[in-house]
């Protein structure tokens, strides 16, 4: 097992040189540069200054070099375009606090709400329950979410008797500064958010859970006289989580890490908005800071995944004992 | 694998006015099971109107896509003028005209990325699980790396760097959208690889060629094309959303994506068609494809349960 953790993570390390080699190589082959765009006119001199100051007049493989010997050591240099040129690092760690607010609230009750809303309508198949969770559950997974936020924000937006004033529920004034831990800012986006791995975890809940209802062991559990709690707990949830697992934690990095959309529809000053914001500004540390963080969040989860897997499900593991 | 046996064991029904056996194809069957599919014949309706609304766009569109009415005032409600139904937008172009022709748009992004995506990854796939060894390792790598980039992001970095446009939305999805191809046309290669069908044609003298395209693909096909039917919607869904953001399709062509994009904001409690319009049509087209995936699956895999 350890040797196996090691050789992934291996993996994970050269995968994510690859990627960094091509996000530099592809981010420096564009003509222009970070400080050639709009209106704000330097003169050759200024430019060649600035440049000179963020070390873009060295040729690309000692840049490369350079960031590569930082981002060993977590250092991915300064911002070009953030206010005042804070450490990559700084950012990401005021903005990420915000999209992760946002994400554990989602993960809970998409989670939560989402695997109670499967059992109940596998328990009670072909009912109306089971259909109405159908239903919702085929729009959370084919509707696009910034066409979900967008019918929240018609919805809300003409709304005046909420108590509050209707601008707050279009753009939820949340600053990283002052991040209230509950606050009613988060119940749109959480909603919009988590609308589609709610629907994720309710039909992959239901579908696991409604396998387990029909399988042997269950049968026997029952004519064995064994109590509805002891056979729903004992033997269904814990047999119907094995599929759920290898589906839903890839789910985790996507929430954790922030959708562009949510946070650029909402105004939520988070990840996602930083993504789309350093793209347009072409603030070549963030975007490379960014990247990598994300691909490495990725990778990390992929692993997780398949350690959990190996440790839920006892036949899958190499040396186990044979019962959980 | 279910495909494999009812190709070869075609089901026979006996027909009582010929008092013959009718031989019915895995297809004709899939044709039956997906026509009594109620959701999915919805989701067909839908497509094909879609379909017609983009072909038709110019005869249907009551004006061009980028007529300006400077005389009349930008962002009118529905209703105000008789003759533009759904008012105008920011740019007082006629509001029903755009959206007709961001059909044409969606449909195009929504075809043409999964057309070059599975035109490069099905032979990728199958080489990489044909052939096997070191062909399979490098594609492999390459497809590790590839998976460790969210696409979405690196769409958006892409569209930066190469500049906004169809044809490069369309290329920038397609970046990304390979992997799939690739991942299931190769697991459905090494499944069949070293299958009974495979080997007899071998010993029969055919040739790799031949029994890549003749005996391994055609099994392979209906997951391939249920692969195919869900990768559209979600071609449109990146084309809308890349376009929301400001950085897809760029004036005067008209997309959904981007009328949603530019219907937020302050007004929108004021000028809610800008974005209420696009909204449901995007809804209603992912709906329908999803549907017709969803049907296609059931239609072509009888044993899977719901």
């Amino acid at each position: 097992m350890t040797g196996y953790i090691i050789r992934r993570m291996v993996a994970l390390f050269f995968v994510m040189l690859m990627v960094s080699i091509i996000v530099f190589v592809l981010m420096n082959a564009v003509p222009g540069g970070p400080f050639s765009l709009g209106e704000r006119g330097y003169t050759p001199d200024a430019m060649a200054n600035l440049e000179r100051k963020y070390g873009l007049d060295k040729p690309l493989l000692e840049r490369y070099w350079n960031f590569l010997s930082g981002a060993l050591r977590l250092d991915f240099g300064y911002s070009f375009a953030v206010a005042g040129n804070p450490p990559v690092t700084d950012v990401i760690l005021r903005t990420w606090p915000v999209t992760l607010h946002v994400g554990i609230y989602t993960i809970v009750l998409s989670f939560g709400l989402g695997s109670l809303m499967g059992i109940v309508a596998a328990y009670r198949r072909n009912s109306w329950l089971d259909n109405a969770v159908t239903f919702t559950a085929t729009l959370g997974i084919t509707l696009p979410n910034f066409i979900i936020a967008t019918f929240f924000l018609l919805i809300f937006g003409f709304q005046n008797g909420w108590g509050q004033d209707p601008r707050k529920w279009i753009i939820p004034p949340l600053s990283p500064d002052s991040l209230p831990l509950l606050s009613w800012d988060y119940f749109l986006p959480v909603l919009t958010y988590a609308l589609a791995p709610l629907a994720l975890v309710a039909r992959y809940t239901r579908s696991s859970v409604s396998d387990a209802l029909s399988a042997d062991y269950v049968r026997t559990a029952r004519a064995k006289g064994l109590s509805h709690r002891a056979i729903m707990f004992r033997h269904v949830l814990r047999n119907a989580l094995i599929p759920m697992v290898t589906v839903l934690l890839p789910q985790i990095p996507n929430l954790l890490t922030g959708s562009l959309f949510i946070e650029v529809v909402y105004g939520i000053p988070g990840l996602g908005k930083f993504f789309v914001t350093s793209i347009f500004n072409r603030d070549y540390p963030m975007i490379m800071g960014l990247v990598l963080l994300i691909a490495f969040f990725w990778g990390l989860t992929y692993l997780l995944t398949d350690i959990l897997y190996t440790l839920i499900d006892p036949r899958i593991r190499i040396t186990g004992r044979g019962s959980a | 694998m279910t495909t494999n046996t009812s190709s070869r064991v075609k089901p026979a029904v006996l027909d009582k006015n010929a008092e013959v056996l009718i031989h019915r194809s895995l297809w004709m069957d899939a044709v039956r099971r997906f026509s009594r599919n109620r959701l999915a014949m919805f989701g067909l309706v839908v497509i094909t109107s879609l379909v017609l609304l983009a072909i038709f766009a110019d005869i249907l569109a009551p004006y061009p896509l980028d007529k300006v009415f400077l005389t009349k005032r930008a962002s009118t409600l529905p209703f105000v003028y008789p003759e533009h139904p759904l008012g105008l937008d920011q740019s007082t172009r006629d509001y029903l005209s755009r959206l007709i022709h961001g059909a044409r748009t969606s449909l195009f992004v929504g075809l043409a990325v999964p057309f070059i995506s599975f035109l490069v990854g099905v032979p990728l796939g199958a080489l990489s699980g044909y052939v096997g060894g070191k062909v399979d390792f490098a594609i492999q790598r390459v497809v590790d790396v590839a998976t460790a980039i969210p696409p979405l992001l690196f769409a958006l970095f892409l569209l930066s760097a190469l500049g906004s446009g169809v044809s490069n939305v369309i290329f920038v999805l397609a970046v990304t959208g390979w992997i799939e191809p690739t991942r299931l046309t190769r697991a459905q290669f090494l499944a069949y690889r070293e299958k009974e069908f495979v080997l007899s044609a071998r010993a029969l003298g055919s040739g790799d060629l031949r029994i890549i395209l003749q005996h391994i693909l055609p099994n392979a096909m209906s997951p391939l094309l249920v692969s195919f039917t869900f990768a559209i919607p979600l071609a449109i869904f990146a084309e809308a959303g890349l376009s929301f953001l400001g950085i897809g399709i760029t004036e005067p062509t008209a997309s959904w994506g981007k009328m949603v994009g530019s219907g937020i904001g302050n007004s929108i409690r004021v000028y809610y068609h800008i974005a209420l319009f696009p909204t449901i049509l995007v809804a209603l087209t992912m709906l329908g494809f999803s549907f017709v995936g969803d049907g296609l699956q059931e239609a072509l895999d009888p044993h899977r349960s719901r």
